[in-house]
């Protein structure tokens, strides 16, 4: 393979990376007590939020950055940001006909079309745009069977009790540093109900999209499954190119009762930065399942293939007793991307069970980190965990990390652990090329053969996606 | 069908090639002998089209066409095939799905439909008999955990799928027992005819015992030094290649 050849795939454009030209309400830059009160007022929320927040906010002037994790970058100024940003449109519509339709033609562009006549058959959507919510579909037919699927915000003033008695209850204000900022800021995100056997009738989703610079995304997902009820939910992200950085710090919380299940999957493209390492998202994301319930369970899926920096580590407290946790990942970096994700499975419960099976592809100068908790508490009786971190190296300038931390305070508990490391070969590439597959397909051939285990795992609509995703951002990368 | 002249080409900075003079015509079978470091792999990856060998002078032409211009896809698609002396393993991969589409990439540039799947299998399983593999193969990963004769059967069944014009079989018998070396040979002749050519790279007369050749070249140096038909492979496998090193000093 000619380098020129090489060269001219690495340049292949992010496909997501316009700019809708929309009219838009922002806040000036930089945080306060102010700020917090003024993103709660402009959101009309009751008391008890404006405590959260504020109590978040405080202790979050008390906490530093946290620098264990295998990534460098500037300074963060979060006085030089924007936290609250939101398209013009004074309420959010009861009809998609009364949405701006720039923002329906930006989703559409993305692949998401909201629009009644051409959504996709079987998901339901939650799109999301800079800070707030803009259309959520399906609404009618989901409430039909008890299942509440709406933006944060909407259910903070339809739902404020459930709000009330689940917001922060798994991952806490002050959990960490970056949790406890987006508790104090947080603007929208998802809010998923599922009541007492219900099992929901479709996938639901939710799809990020930043559009305006200098702007953080500071999302907030709540997910409660009552005893007996399951739901399968998928989170897209993407965002325009721009040269400077910017903030994405979300909260996810799950809440599974007796017998429940959640399966959240992610598929995570945000702008990665360009070629040099310059712009990109930071992406530092708490992300944490409580398995409350006996016979609970939850099971994460990401494919993270954006951002310039990842730092995510979705958990699960497993508490009720036979309660399962899974953690499935597939995190490819490419060019300067670095990425520091994994899980942690705190087993509380008697013979609770975690699966990890984490992928991890490093391309270019990129640096790619598998970092993960497995704890045994003193009550978890013949616990078990099984996990398995493998990762690919492409290219000879690229690293590729495994952090594997094992607590053990239950002497029955059984915790397994396997790592390996590969590359693809020159000759491996010959190999396949010289059977008439082109060097594009034999890399995606390799790679998806390494992810199967994962993809396997995503709701189908996505697999192939995702697949298609990791070929698109590999293109060039094997020279 | 396949001309090579005067085609001259190094490793890195090392010469290896140094004018090799070839002309195969459909129909025949060709065998290149000689010693380890004459060359002859070297030219078999070359006409592969393997990055790691940069052509410096002369021509390759296939059926008139310019072949060290295409990338080793395209060489493939067009009928030139490589048995490789040492197939690589690639996890993940399946055997299955790996040789149909290989098998579809050549298929297109035929000018001959995609098969999907369902007709794939039934190709495939007629053609699994030709080198007796036991079907269990296709499940696994391409070549991965394969023994060295499971290998080369291997090669022999994908050559029995592309149904190349012109095969070049890079020392398919090194490494394989009498059995295992039957079934390849085997497979090497009922898939040579009168529209193909075979081209292939050998050390030991024993191949040939099995597959009898129409010219047999004797390699050393980067040149082929001397050209005949089978009797001169008994000859070498006589003589040894002591003559040789005497030519070339």
């Amino acid at each position: 393979m000619s380098t020129a050849t090489v060269s001219d795939l690495v340049s292949q454009p992010y496909k997501h990376g316009f700019v809708t030209d929309i009219e838009t309400e922002k806040i000036p830059k930089g945080l306060s007590e102010d700020v917090v009160r003024l993103i709660s007022s402009k959101k009309d929320e009751p008391e008890f939020l404006l405590r959260f927040r504020l109590r978040a906010y405080r202790q979050w002037l008390q906490m530093a950055e946290p620098d264990w994790a295998a990534l460098g970058h500037p300074r963060i100024d979060y006085q030089n940001i924007i936290y609250y940003a939101a398209p013009k449109q004074q309420e959010k519509k009861a009809s998609l006909d009364e949405v701006d339709p720039k923002l329906l033609e930006t989703f559409e562009k993305l692949g998401i079309p909201l629009s009644e006549q051409k959504r996709l058959s079987n998901v339901a959507v939650d799109a999301v745009f800079d800070s707030v919510s803009i259309a959520t579909t399906y609404r009618e037919k989901l409430a039909e069977h008890g299942v509440i699927f709406c933006s944060i915000s909407e259910a903070v003033k339809d739902h404020p009790e459930l709000v009330e008695k689940y917001l922060g209850s798994v991952v806490p204000g002050n959990d960490n540093y970056f949790a406890a900022l987006n508790s104090a800021v947080f603007s929208d995100g998802s809010f998923v109900f599922i009541p007492k056997g219900v099992e929901c009738p479709m996938e639901l989703s939710t799809y990020f999209r930043i559009n305006s610079a200098d702007t953080g995304q500071f999302e907030r997902t709540l997910i409660v499954a009552e005893e007996g009820a399951s739901v399968s939910y998928l989170e897209g992200c993407t965002a325009p190119m721009f040269d400077t950085n910017q903030l994405h710090a979300a909260v996810v919380e799950l809440v599974v009762l007796d017998d429940a299940s959640i399966k959240y999957s992610t598929v995570q493209n945000w702008y990665a930065g360009d070629e040099n390492g310059v712009g990109g998202i930071y992406n530092f994301v708490t992300k944490r399942g409580q398995c409350r319930g006996d016979r609970s369970r939850i099971s994460w899926t990401q494919v993270e293939t954006g951002s310039a920096i990842t730092w995510k580590y979705p958990s699960c407290v497993l508490q009720g007793a036979d309660s399962v946790g899974e953690f499935y990942s597939v995190a490819l970096t490419n060019n300067y991307q670095q990425a520091d994700t994994g899980t942690k499975m705190i087993h509380v419960g008697a013979r609770t069970r975690s699966t990890i099976v984490s992928k991890g592809i490093s391309a270019g100068h990129s640096s790619n980190s598998y970092r993960g908790l497995v704890q045994m508490g003193a009550k978890a009786i013949g616990a078990k965990n099984y996990s398995q971190c493998d990762s690919m190296l492409i290219g000879d300038q690229a690293a590729a990390n495994t952090y594997p931390y094992i607590r053990s305070q239950q002497p029955d508990a059984v915790v397994e652990h396997e790592a390996s490391t590969c590359r693809i070969s020159a000759d491996q590439l010959f190999y396949l090329q010289s059977r008439g597959i082109g060097f594009e397909e034999a890399v995606s051939m390799m790679v998806s053969g390494f992810c199967r285990d994962v993809f396997n795992q995503l709701p189908m609509e996505f697999a192939a996606e995702a697949d298609k995703l990791l070929a698109l951002k590999l293109e060039g990368s094997v020279g | 069908m396949l001309e090579i002249r005067d085609l001259h080409a190094r490793v890195e900075d090392q010469p290896i090639l140094k004018g090799v003079n070839l002309s195969v015509r459909a129909g025949e079978i060709h065998a290149v002998m000689g010693r380890n470091g004459s060359g002859k792999s070297t030219l078999s990856k070359l006409l592969a089209g393997h990055p790691a060998y940069s052509v410096t002078g002369g021509s390759v032409l296939f059926r008139g066409q310019d072949l060290l211009e295409l990338q080793p896809e395209q060489r493939a698609r067009i009928g030139v095939f490589l048995g490789f002396q040492y197939p690589v393993e690639i996890p993940g991969v399946s055997n299955l799905e790996f040789l149909r589409v290989a098998t579809n990439a050549r298929r297109v540039e035929r000018g001959d439909e995609e098969l999907d799947t369902f007709a794939f299998e039934d190709l495939v399983r007629e053609r699994l008999k030709l080198v007796q593999m036991d079907p269990a193969f296709l499940e696994r990963s391409v070549n991965e955990g394969f023994s060295g004769g499971e290998k080369k059967r291997n090669e022999i069944l994908q050559m029995a799928l592309l149904e190349p014009l012109v095969a070049i079989l890079d020392e398919t018998d090194s490494g394989l027992d009498i059995d295992a070396l039957r079934i390849v040979a085997g497979g090497v002749c009922q898939l040579a005819g009168p529209d193909n050519a075979t081209l292939l790279i050998t050390h030991y007369q024993r191949l040939l015992d099995l597959i009898t050749p129409d010219y047999v070249h004797v390699m050393a140096a980067g040149r082929i030094l001397r050209t005949g038909g089978k009797e001169l492979a008994v000859e070498l496998e006589r003589s040894g290649y002591d003559w040789v090193d005497q030519e070339v000093a």
